[in-house]
């Protein structure tokens, strides 16, 4: 049914529609609401059998998920941020052990400085990890992520994370259309477990292995990625045809067939842009846009195959690799050896800093006249970057920076954008 | 109700027991029919303390809840030793994940055999003291607040001996580890430092908090069992010497752990709902140097530049600990115990 | 598309405004947006929210930049806050004081401004006489509708009654009507005042 709902409200349905038995969370911003509402299902019975622990840390989370997973019992969790840090260790152990745990990423940046809006650098610090990593474009794909994502999840036994931007989408209203339980449990079906603790057939799980065994041990997570590779589109196609709606897949191409500037991005920024590139088409600019969903495993062929016939790709991500440069970028350049094609890297977004239309439009108008510098900082103040710089050299005992900063940028709230004048 | 301690004489086989007693008062390792949870053919060092408090406990563990117990382990001697790749000595469903979880991941097991339904499977985890009361504890801490329906055995070897004999808050003072090197004006472990888990679980009320030690297996199997027959959040503290970090020989591993029962350093007692109920009476004290000297880590206390005033800060510990269980029958009337 | 900005500080229920505008353009089989700029949970910080309707599927993530209308639940604000920013000259303002926009010395930054697009409303006056309250984001959003046209009364009425049970969601309904009526007088003496 559609409704006019709150992002994480959807989620939490959409969740419990899938029929988790252990649900476990620490609370986090901007996750909150999501496991909020859960946790009121399983008190008031509506989510039921399902067990809901109020555990102590992050870290913990998981490691309930794992227990429970490991015991045969469909498994959910959510965090954010630095949630997702404490949790690391137990992060990488899950995937380790094969364990199909759902998890939402409410993705939110990470500090020092501390910061709670949006961004995507949590989610690149567990890139490695060997979860399978989906984002999210609206709150219909995020709801409608979490049920592909457990039907993808058991079947290859890999654990799964649905990304979907902190606040942008966790607490924006909007209409949803939230599945009915028939339908999920036709797309859905019971956990059969890979392994399992069971006192009838008592199995030893986690066990070292040595250089022996390891590589082919971590070689075989990765064949069940390249399988992801292959069973997330046909599961989205599954999806399509029982819902009618099309979520989820590897990639989502729009107005790129004759594009010669191409815009790759990931999550919420894809409808801004798309609503940047409609703007630059009426004025003739060939420029299109791809989005990635399945950003881990990360669908190479599918990238190039898309973006093949562009001049100029243009990709603008919410994190990067400090010192460097960005991580996406780096990503869609590996999938393109050997094509012709200029890269510009377009960092933007970072700590919740709203990517806007406007600016969108001038970056489509720098790329278009060839101006755009490799790498970018979208909205970049040089100027108090400078103050800074200027402050750290004349004298050492300068201060925290983001103090300095803060104090320069005066009484207006930081959140709130600037206007265009 | 007292523990009677029992002799054992040599009954012609290796099986321990004493064919004086009668069949329930005999213990699940005089049984043929004993599980083996854990069985023979692990990589553990000879006489380690931790192998045979482990097959003890989830051995009686099994007999309690006839055969259905899953076993979450943290890293650590117990885990490495019993999965040697590409072998495993465990015969019961085993999950190993991290150090710092086990308790938690045990959280996880319970609630997943509630939803479905599995009553009569029981949840047993077990780490070394480092999973349990250094990195351990913050999940500990949160198993004991929710009161989940775990019993938490902790094998206190008092130091992190796999990886090479480092202190841990669980270290006793004046011992030599790794980390805390016999130099300088306090040499070996510093005084004032540590965590007393059997205290900090008491305080937490759950519902059974016991310690006990490898040299007394009927009290040992016997807690165990009290704790099997009860649901919540139950902890063990099992006293488990290490001949390798102890520097001790290996066939005195029993030896040692009556010692640390007879010396008072190690209180053997019960606890339910944070109230001692019973404790296991010392009858006779035997003054710590006779425990300290057979130890190589307590080597600087004596020999050419003995330290006779750190074993007497050894000795007011243990006197203290009698004090405050009433380890000792006093020679008047009824002691309180005030913990 | 219509892009509507609310100001106000924590508190006040500038985000379930938003969020019941929202409610109300859906259940009038529009597409609607609703969220708000973020910040820790503060009482009587400035907060910020943003709501989109349109007869196509909103995709646009960003803040409003450019609002068709301001809504401002708290004049405290007017020093602190640069709450016009990116409105066009065709703008709507909807102010809660009981004070003109004389009184509020705006007179200067809105002379280029379509004059009867200019509106104040007493709507902290009128929740608390209706919703004992002085929460004036119900009120608002009755006066909106009056003011802009692009919502009914009923919508927002049923939307404030679907987000607030019992007898809170009927208190807050009549306020949003009070305020309706309110505004709707104000447009036809502003329209007199014109004429004459």
């Amino acid at each position: 049914m559609l409704r006019q709902i709150e992002g994480s409200r959807a989620v939490a349905e959409t969740v419990a529609l899938c029929r988790p038995e252990v649900v476990c969370a620490y609370p986090i911003s901007p996750q909150t609401h999501i496991i909020e509402a859960v946790g009121a299902m399983v008190k008031e019975g509506t989510l039921a059998p399902c067990e809901y622990i109020n555990v102590e840390s992050e870290f913990a989370a998981m490691s309930v998920a794992i227990g429970a997973s490991a015991t045969g019992a469909r498994s959910y969790t959510a965090t954010a941020s630095q949630g997702l840090l404490y949790m690391i260790e137990a992060v990488y152990n899950a995937a380790g052990l094969g364990l199909p745990i759902v998890m939402t990423l409410a993705n939110r940046a990470i500090g020092a400085p501390i910061n709670i809006w949006n961004d995507h650098s949590d989610a690149m610090a567990v890139r490695d990890s060997g979860w399978i990593q989906l984002f999210a474009e609206t709150n219909q794909e995020a709801a409608d992520l979490h049920v592909q994502a457990f039907r993808l999840a058991e079947e290859l036994s890999v654990p799964v994370m649905v990304c979907m931007d902190g606040f942008i989408l966790t607490h924006a209203v909007e209409g949803v259309d939230i599945l009915d339980q028939a339908t999920v449990d036709a797309f859905l079906p019971p956990y059969e477990p890979r392994q399992v603790l069971d006192p009838a057939d008592p199995v030893s799980i986690g066990a070292m292995v040595g250089p022996e065994a390891f590589e082919e041990v971590r070689y075989l997570a990765h064949l069940r990625q390249l399988d992801a590779l292959e069973r997330i589109p046909v599961i989205a196609t599954e999806f399509e045809e029982l819902t009618g709606r099309a979520s989820g897949g590897l990639v989502r191409a729009y107005r790129t067939e004759d594009a010669e500037i191409i815009i790759v991005a990931l999550g919420s920024v894809l409808g801004t842009i798309k609503d940047a590139v409609d703007i630059r088409r009426e004025l003739g600019e060939r420029v299109g846009v791809v989005g990635i969903t399945s950003f881990r495993p990360f669908p190479g062929d599918a990238v190039r195959e898309a973006l093949s016939g562009a001049s100029q790709i243009v990709v603008l991500e919410k994190a990067f690799s400090v010192g460097f440069g960005g991580v996406l970028s780096t990503d869609v350049a590996m999938s393109m050896q050997g094509e012709q094609y200029v890269m510009r890297n377009v960092v933007a977004g970072l700590g919740g800093r709203s990517i806007t239309r406007r600016a969108l439009e001038a970056l489509i108008a720098d790329a278009v006249r060839g101006d755009l510098p490799a790498l970018t900082f979208l909205d970049l103040d040089h100027d108090a970057v400078d103050r800074e710089r200027d402050r750290m050299a004349k004298t050492r005992r300068s201060g925290p920076s983001a103090e300095n900063l803060l104090r320069d940028r005066g009484a207006l709230s930081s959140s709130y954008p600037r206007s265009e004048s | 109700m007292t523990t009677q301690p029992v002799h054992f004489y040599q009954i012609g086989s290796f099986a321990v027991g004493n064919r004086l007693l009668s069949d329930d008062e005999r213990t699940v390792q005089s049984s043929p029919n004993r599980a083996n949870s854990i069985d023979s053919g692990h990589r553990a060092c000879q006489g380690c303390g931790e192998a045979l408090g482990a097959r003890y406990a989830l051995d009686a563990a099994m007999r309690s809840s006839g055969g259905q117990i899953v076993a979450v382990n943290a890293t650590g001697c117990l885990e490495v030793f019993s999965t040697p790749y590409p072998e495993t000595s465990w015969r019961i469903p085993w999950l190993h994940s991290l150090f710092g979880n086990a308790p938690a991941v045990a959280t996880g097991v319970a609630a997943a055999l509630r939803v479905k339904g599995l009553h009569d499977v029981r949840v047993v985890a077990q780490a070394g003291d480092g999973g349990t009361v250094d990195i351990g504890f913050g999940c500990l801490s949160g198993m004991f607040e929710r009161n989940d329906d775990v019993l938490f055995i902790c094998y206190d070897n008092e130091g992190y001996m796999n990886t090479g004999v480092q202190r841990s808050a669980a270290t006793p003072p004046a011992a030599r580890t790794a980390t805390t090197d016999v130099v300088g004006p306090e040499p070996g472990n510093v005084f004032g430092q540590g965590k007393d888990l059997p205290r900090i679980a008491m305080a937490r009320d759950i519902p059974y908090v016991a310690t006990a030690t490898v040299a007394d297996l009927h009290d040992l199997e016997q807690k165990v069992e009290r704790a099997m027959s009860m649901r919540g959040a139950r902890y063990l503290h099992v006293l488990v010497p290490c001949p390798l970090g102890w520097g001790s020989a290996s066939s005195e591993t029993i030896h040692i752990a009556r010692l640390a029962k007879e010396t008072g350093l190690f209180p053997v007692f019960e606890a339910h709902n944070g109230v001692v109920t019973d404790v296991a009476k010392i009858r006779r004290q035997v003054p710590v140097q006779e425990y300290l000297s057979i130890q190589r880590r307590y080597a600087h206390l004596f020999g050419k530049k003995p330290r006779p005033d750190i074993v007497a800060r050894i000795q007011t510990i243990a006197d203290q600990n009698i004090a405050r269980y009433g380890l000792v029958e006093p020679a008047s009337s009824d002691q309180e115990v005030h913990v | 598309m219509l892009q509507v900005r609310i100001h106000g500080r924590g508190g006040q229920g500038v985000v379930t405004a938003a969020e019941i505008l929202s409610v109300a353009a859906f259940a009038e089989g529009r597409h609607a947006q609703a969220f708000p700029s973020f910040g820790s949970e503060r009482t009587g910080a400035p907060v910020v929210s943003y709501c989109r309707i349109d007869d196509v599927p909103i995709r646009t993530r960003e803040p409003v930049m450019e609002p068709d209308s301001v809504i401002v639940q708290d004049v405290t604000l007017i020093h602190q806050v640069d709450l016009f920013s990116g409105l066009s000259n065709e703008g709507y303002v909807l102010i809660n004081t009981s004070r003109s926009f004389s009184e509020l010395g705006f007179d200067d930054h809105f002379r280029a401004f379509a004059q009867d697009r200019l509106l104040t409303c007493p709507a902290t006056e009128i929740a608390l006489e209706h919703v004992g309250r002085p929460l004036p984001n119900a009120a608002l959003l009755g006066g909106f509708a009056a003011f802009t046209g692009e919502i009914t009364l009923d919508a927002i009425r049923q939307a404030i009654l679907d987000r607030f049970e019992g007898v809170v969601g009927e208190r807050n309904a009549a306020a949003a009507t009070a305020a309706f009526e309110f505004v709707i007088n104000a447009k036809e003496e502003l329209a007199h005042a014109s004429t004459n």
